[in-house]
């Protein structure tokens, strides 16, 4: 990493702007999330005042407790974990025999899924909307959990795929070479040589998917109709409405409790993320 | 294009890999590809070519009569709606004004991050937090910013003597401006790591030999970091203005498409028209027209760059 500034020497006034730079950007990108939480711990009376502060006056938790009696945001938590987790583990489940085929086996098979990884990312989702909620409700599965978990999977897949055959790459082939000279078959090298290695990679994968499932919005507002079975993000917009200053802070206090569970996975798996992108640039 | 790759490698001479698996997948790999190819199948390919088809039927929701295909019906009339056209020129304002102020101030962030400057950590750890919001809250976090009332924009405006401040999401003419700012800040992390991956993976000794050579920092940015940085930026601005285009919850919660269609989005004018009209086969013509334009655009984009390179 301090590679880069090495022998080459940045002059003061330089280096002087580039944290003045650096300043700006953190401010442009942590400001809108403060003020977020600011909003959800002020009472409602000081939401009222027409000049509102960055820090509550008096803070309070009024706010978390209204928004949990105005809208059943438990049961939406709920919800979205269970649809959140059935949704990274098959996706991971079911991605990773894929990938080791995809990084081991080239035929017209893998070039044809590679393909797809590379379409579906452009994918517009309104072509795919329509013909998805008319299979859905002739399998009945539409205003279901286990519908939207299954369009979950096949959503979460692509970058699953794309991951994964990273992580298989990583894995040195000659162990796999020593398991089938030992006479091992396909399905065994996959289970007791490769998969252990895989594991952080596997974890990882896992946890991006169910950050995706979890912050998904767009299918769950279609396929999702009555309220006990909607998910967090899809209850959280009837926060919105006819807000008056009142309803501000339940709102804010609700969207700041949605984000808790996405931003502790992401802080664990961040630096494999960035670190993975990396890998895979370098060896491509 | 899938197609000619495939063909262009079953041409070379066949390479074996260890333990089999040649050009034809045998029933082992069947066995292993299948759990993921059949939901691909079902609910991916699948439901694109039945959206394909439903675009040339008059298909609706909870009608009783039978489905049936009108041919091109529905593109002539779309030919003629003056409102989707409308919506249409709103998409590409916003996917072109996210894209490139984007991929500007993503490209100086990564450039920051990748020098060796204190409180690096912190702002990559910042710079990621837009990435692992759910859209929805983010959409929410800006209401509350531009709240007229009890925002801090407002207040910040005010404070510095700048007027009154307005309500931004409200009006006609700030209402598409405030919605691309969103979009700016929820992208950026991705295109800031995407392109950090890439800086890092610049030749370091070509850098080092242009800073002996007396070349300043623009000139070494031209010569070293743009040629090295030059794919990932051009597949990286392709794929935001993709995703951009097919944005949906963002302004959904921040306008739901108001002020008076200002901000109405083609994806959120065909969601309307599929689950709040019921016209799926007009809705699905709309998603066709919308891949079809989408693709010869970044086709364009992408053969007239990368030419521009090769002189």
């Amino acid at each position: 990493m301090s590679l880069t500034s090495g022998p080459m020497r940045t002059s003061r006034p330089a280096r002087a702007g580039q944290y003045l730079a650096l300043l700006a950007y953190l401010v442009f990108l942590a400001f809108p999330f403060l003020w977020l939480i600011s909003t959800a711990f002020k009472s409602p009376r000081e939401l009222g005042d027409l000049h509102p502060t960055w820090i509550p006056k008096d803070p309070s938790l009024d706010n978390f407790r209204q928004a949990f009696d105005e809208q059943p945001l438990l049961e939406a938590a709920g919800n979205s974990l269970i649809a959140a987790l059935a949704a990274a583990l098959i996706a991971v489940v079911i991605a990773t025999p894929m990938a080791f085929v995809m990084a081991r086996h080239r035929s017209r098979l893998t070039t044809a899924a590679t393909g797809w990884v590379v379409v579906s990312q452009a994918f517009p989702f309104v072509l795919v909307i329509i013909p998805l909620f008319l299979i859905l409700k002739n399998l009945h599965l539409i205003n279901s959990l286990p519908g939207l978990i299954m369009v979950y999977v096949v959503w979460s897949l692509p970058f699953a795929l794309w991951m994964l055959v990273g992580y298989v790459r990583a894995v040195p082939r000659e162990l796999e070479e020593a398991a089938a000279v030992d006479g091992a078959s396909r399905l065994r090298t996959l289970v007791s040589v490769t998969a252990p290695l895989l594991m952080p990679g596997l974890v990882a994968t896992a946890l991006f998917a169910f950050i995706t499932a979890w912050n998904e919005f767009f299918f769950a507002l279609v396929l999702l109709k009555s309220p006990e079975k909607q998910t967090l993000p899809v209850v959280l917009t009837h926060f919105i409405g006819a807000e008056g200053a009142a309803d501000l802070g339940p709102l804010a206090a609700a969207a700041f409790l949605a984000t808790l569970p996405s931003l502790v996975i992401f802080a664990i798996i961040q630096k494999r993320i960035t670190g993975g992108m990396l890998a895979g640039a370098v060896k491509s | 294009m899938t197609l000619a790759t495939a063909q262009e490698q079953s041409g070379k001479p066949r390479q074996r890999e260890p333990g089999g698996g040649g050009r034809r997948p045998d029933f082992g790999t069947w066995f292993l590809v299948l759990p993921a190819l059949l939901p691909i199948l079902i609910l991916s390919v699948g439901p694109l070519l039945y959206g394909i088809a439903l675009a040339f039927t008059d298909s609706q929701s909870g009608r009783t009569a039978p489905t049936q295909w009108i041919g091109t019906l529905n593109f002539s009339d779309l030919l003629h709606d003056t409102l989707f056209w409308d919506s249409f020129r709103i998409g590409l304002l916003w996917a072109v004004g996210v894209t490139i102020p984007q991929f500007l101030l993503a490209l100086g962030l990564a450039l920051l991050l990748n020098q060796n400057l204190r409180f690096r950590w912190l702002a990559r750890a910042l710079a990621i937090v837009p990435w692992a919001m759910p859209e929805v809250v983010v959409g929410i976090m800006w209401r509350l910013v531009y709240n007229p009332d009890a925002g801090i924009l407002n207040e910040t405006l005010r404070n510095l003597g700048l007027g009154e401040g307005r309500d931004w999401l409200t009006g006609l003419a700030t209402a598409l401006p405030a919605v691309i700012l969103v979009g700016i800040w929820a992208g950026m992390p991705q295109t800031t790591v995407a392109l950090l991956a890439g800086l890092q993976n610049t030749p370091h000794e070509l850098h080092e030999a242009a800073a002996l050579d007396g070349a300043g920092a623009w000139r070494r940015f031209r010569a070293v970091t743009w040629p090295a940085l030059k794919p990932i930026a051009l597949s990286v601005t392709a794929l935001n203005f993709i995703w951009n285009f097919n944005s949906f919850a963002l302004v959904y919660v921040l306008t739901s498409g108001g002020p008076g269609g200002r901000t109405r989005l083609p994806m959120l004018f065909a969601y309307e028209e599929a689950f709040r009209y019921g016209q799926f086969g007009y809705a699905a013509a709309m998603g066709c027209v919308m891949v079809a334009v989408i693709s010869v655009l970044l086709a364009v984009f992408l053969a007239g760059r990368l030419k521009g390179g090769d002189k």
